[in-house]
């Protein structure tokens, strides 16, 4: 239900917006408009000069053989990343909302590497995967697999999938856990006693009560996936070996400040939001549909 | 259709014990109320019966099969509760079919079942909204159909009308009851309301800290209360409770003031006995002789069908009475009242079970 406030002061409402509207301005609105205006530029190499060429950064994305692979691997990347963490997330909410010893520990635990930075977080993976030192990494070698992802593409993006996925499970987890404790425990019991098993229970009744839960968290990993794993990437692989991690984000990164292109790296983050505009309205559009929201 | 027998069920929560050994069978086709205050175990014995909660000890029987290690899914009932726990995201059709659709009923069987429930209950014009658009009383009876298209062994309820207004609370409890006489389905039923109780019970268990205070029909439960617990429990207003002696030949009993009510039958066994004494307010009538004490009259309630005399006797103790009819006393009145004959209730003072009549 919406209530309508009424302000006595005009100019009230426009000073609570303010904060908000002055954070979107500066932190959002003004970069955005800075990538577009810098991606229908070309830049000196000492950014002296800056020289207008209508579309010409976007014909050069679209022409160039790798961009392709980029998307290739964005995509892999993204889509798992978001249905592992959001998958391992349910699982471990649904363990902790049922009755469990110790679940205030089991929950502490669970919500601990949210609050890593991505570079710490990468290095601990790196003690696992590390070929040489690494636990699990040695471990596989010893089985005679062989494991070293800094020379097999396929592996360096499991590995970055892993870690991306498990930095998000954290997050995913906490709206679980609130979703899951939301439904009304009378609601299951009287599905049990209708006949219905736990896995029938989760899903006619759990999963489709979550939905508004899953469908928030589907927007948000997805954007995760896309915008913020670079520091995962960056300090895992660095893109490698060759590009096989090299997602969207980390080559704009790439061409950006390495490369120092930055009309093609601004052109390429204004690809970037266009594809996330598209994504979202499409899950907006027709996966909210079957969201139920009570 | 069938028996449900509790064996000498408990329950414990850790040190906690809930339901201290609980036995009664109930008959096929019966309607039990189980009756108490608040934190009593009403609704833990009724869960134990569902499958909901563990047993502690004892047996649960359902139909002549232990249930005790069955899933709620395997007992062959249907529970209603307190709050409906209707499938929210489900429209009234699929509340009622979800039940039938898991246990395989054919399509068009489901659909003439629920639509029989659907005109049972008048539900027929809401079947394709959600639970959120109904209003109260109508989500109570999608609840209601949902236990009755399963067509179970037995019916548990969980004080399913409490979260009614009063006027609807009447109208479906009636309903209820008609439903039941019906359909015939051995039914438990938890409420703390009394009059729910009286009117829709076929037996009442009244319950006390987890222990049966008594198992008997509505009237024996009003008439012959087992225990002060139950006294003070059934009734209302509240029956009076004082205390007397029973005199020296056994032939009456002293009350307070010093008035000598007699007994029913002589107990010249209990001579000089101290026993709690009930009266029933609406057992009090105006009148003087040796059995009347004298009372001051300190409010007066007029219900408009009858009168409610809050008095005092004169050594201080309260004492309702009800009257038929308009008021025809006010407050500061003194009056002289008397119970009717045989409408005595003795207790024993230490630990207030209803003595011998
Ligand atoms: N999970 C639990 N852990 C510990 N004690 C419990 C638990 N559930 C119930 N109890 C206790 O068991 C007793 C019986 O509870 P129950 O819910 O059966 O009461 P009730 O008669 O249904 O009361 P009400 O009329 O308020 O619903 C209460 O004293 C309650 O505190
Ligand atoms: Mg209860």
């Amino acid at each position: 239900m919406q209530r309508r406030v009424i302000f006595d002061n005009k100019l009230l409402p426009y000073l609570l917006l303010a904060p908000q509207v002055a954070v979107t301005l500066v932190f959002f609105i003004w970069p955005a408009a800075q990538a577009i205006w810098q991606s229908v530029h070309i830049q000196d190499a000492f950014g002296l000069r800056s020289e207008f060429v209508w579309f010409e950064n976007f014909t050069a994305i679209f022409t160039d053989p790798n961009y392709v692979g980029t998307l290739r691997t964005t995509a892999i990347f993204s889509v798992s990343v978001t249905a592992l963490s959001l998958s391992v997330s349910l699982l471990l909410a649904s363990l902790a909302d049922s009755k469990i010893k110790g679940a205030a520990v089991y929950k502490t635990l669970l919500i601990w590497p949210y609050a890593l930075a991505p570079a710490v977080a990468a290095v601990l993976w790196m003690f696992i995967f590390n070929p040489e030192i690494g636990s699990l990494g040695r471990l596989l070698n010893g089985w005679g697999y062989n494991w070293d992802y800094r020379l097999n593409g396929d592996q360096a993006l499991t590995m970055v999938i892993l870690a991306a996925s498990w930095k998000q499970v954290s997050y995913n987890f906490i709206f679980f856990l609130a979703g899951l404790q939301a439904i009304p425990r009378s609601v299951l019991e009287a599905a049990s006693i209708d006949g219905a098993g736990p896995v029938r229970r989760f899903w006619s009744i759990t999963f489709p009560l979550l939905s508004p839960t899953t469908f928030f968290l589907l927007v948000v990993d997805m954007v995760y996936a896309f915008c913020e794993t670079f520091g995962t990437i960056h300090a895992l692989t660095h893109g490698g070996p060759g590009k096989a991690t090299e997602t969207l984000i980390f080559r704009v990164y790439q061409d950006g400040v390495v490369n120092n292109d930055l009309g093609g790296s601004s052109a390429q983050s204004v690809l970037l939001m266009v594809i996330l505009i598209v994504l979202t309205t499409i899950q907006f559009r027709f996966v909210e549909r079957k969201v139920h929201y009570s | 259709m069938a028996t449900v027998e509790i064996k000498n069920v408990r329950k414990s929560y850790g040190p906690v014990e809930a339901i201290k050994g609980i036995d009664i069978a109930v008959q096929d086709g019966e309607f039990l109320v189980l009756l108490g205050p608040s934190g009593c175990g009403k609704s833990t014995l009724l869960r134990m019966v569902a499958g909901l909660e563990s047993i502690t000890g004892g047996q649960v029987v359902i139909g002549g099969r232990v249930v005790n290690d069955l899933d709620p899914k395997d007992r062959d009932i249907a529970m209603v509760f307190q709050n409906y726990a209707l499938y929210p995201h489900m429209s009234v059709f699929d509340n009622m079919a979800y039940g039938l659709k898991i246990r395989g009923v054919p399509k068009p069987e489901i659909e003439t079942r629920v639509a029989k429930a659907a005109e049972i209950l008048e539900l027929g014009r809401f079947l394709t909204r959600r639970p959120s658009q109904l209003s109260g009383g109508q989500r109570q009876r999608v609840a209601m159909g949902r236990a009755i298209v399963r067509e179970p062994a037995a019916f548990l309820f969980d004080e399913p009308l409490s979260n009614l207004d009063a006027k609807l609370r009447t109208q479906m409890r009636i309903e209820i009851k008609r439903l039941q006489d019906r359909l015939g389905i051995t039914s438990l039923y938890v409420t703390h309301d009394q009059v729910e109780a009286m009117t829709l019970a076929d037996r009442i268990l009244v319950m006390n800290h987890g222990v049966a205070e008594q198992i008997g029909t509505p009237l024996e439960v009003y008439q012959r209360p087992a225990s002060l617990f139950v006294a003070g429990f059934i009734g209302s207003p509240p029956m009076n409770v004082l205390d007397g002696v029973i005199d020296a030949s056994g032939q009456g009993v002293v009350m307070p003031g010093g008035a000598l009510l007699p007994l029913p039958r002589p107990r010249p066994d209990d001579a000089n006995r101290p026993v709690k004494l009930g009266i029933r307010p609406e057992h009090l009538t105006i009148s003087d002789g040796l059995a009347a004490s004298p009372i001051l009259v300190e409010l007066v309630e007029a219900l408009g069908a009858d009168t409610v005399v809050y008095g005092r006797l004169p050594d201080g103790e309260s004492l309702l009475i009800r009257m038929a009819g308009l008021p025809s006393c006010t407050e500061g009145d003194q009056l002289s009242v008397a119970p009717q004959p045989g409408a005595l209730h003795l207790f024993d003072a230490a630990h207030g079970r209803r003595l011998a009549d």
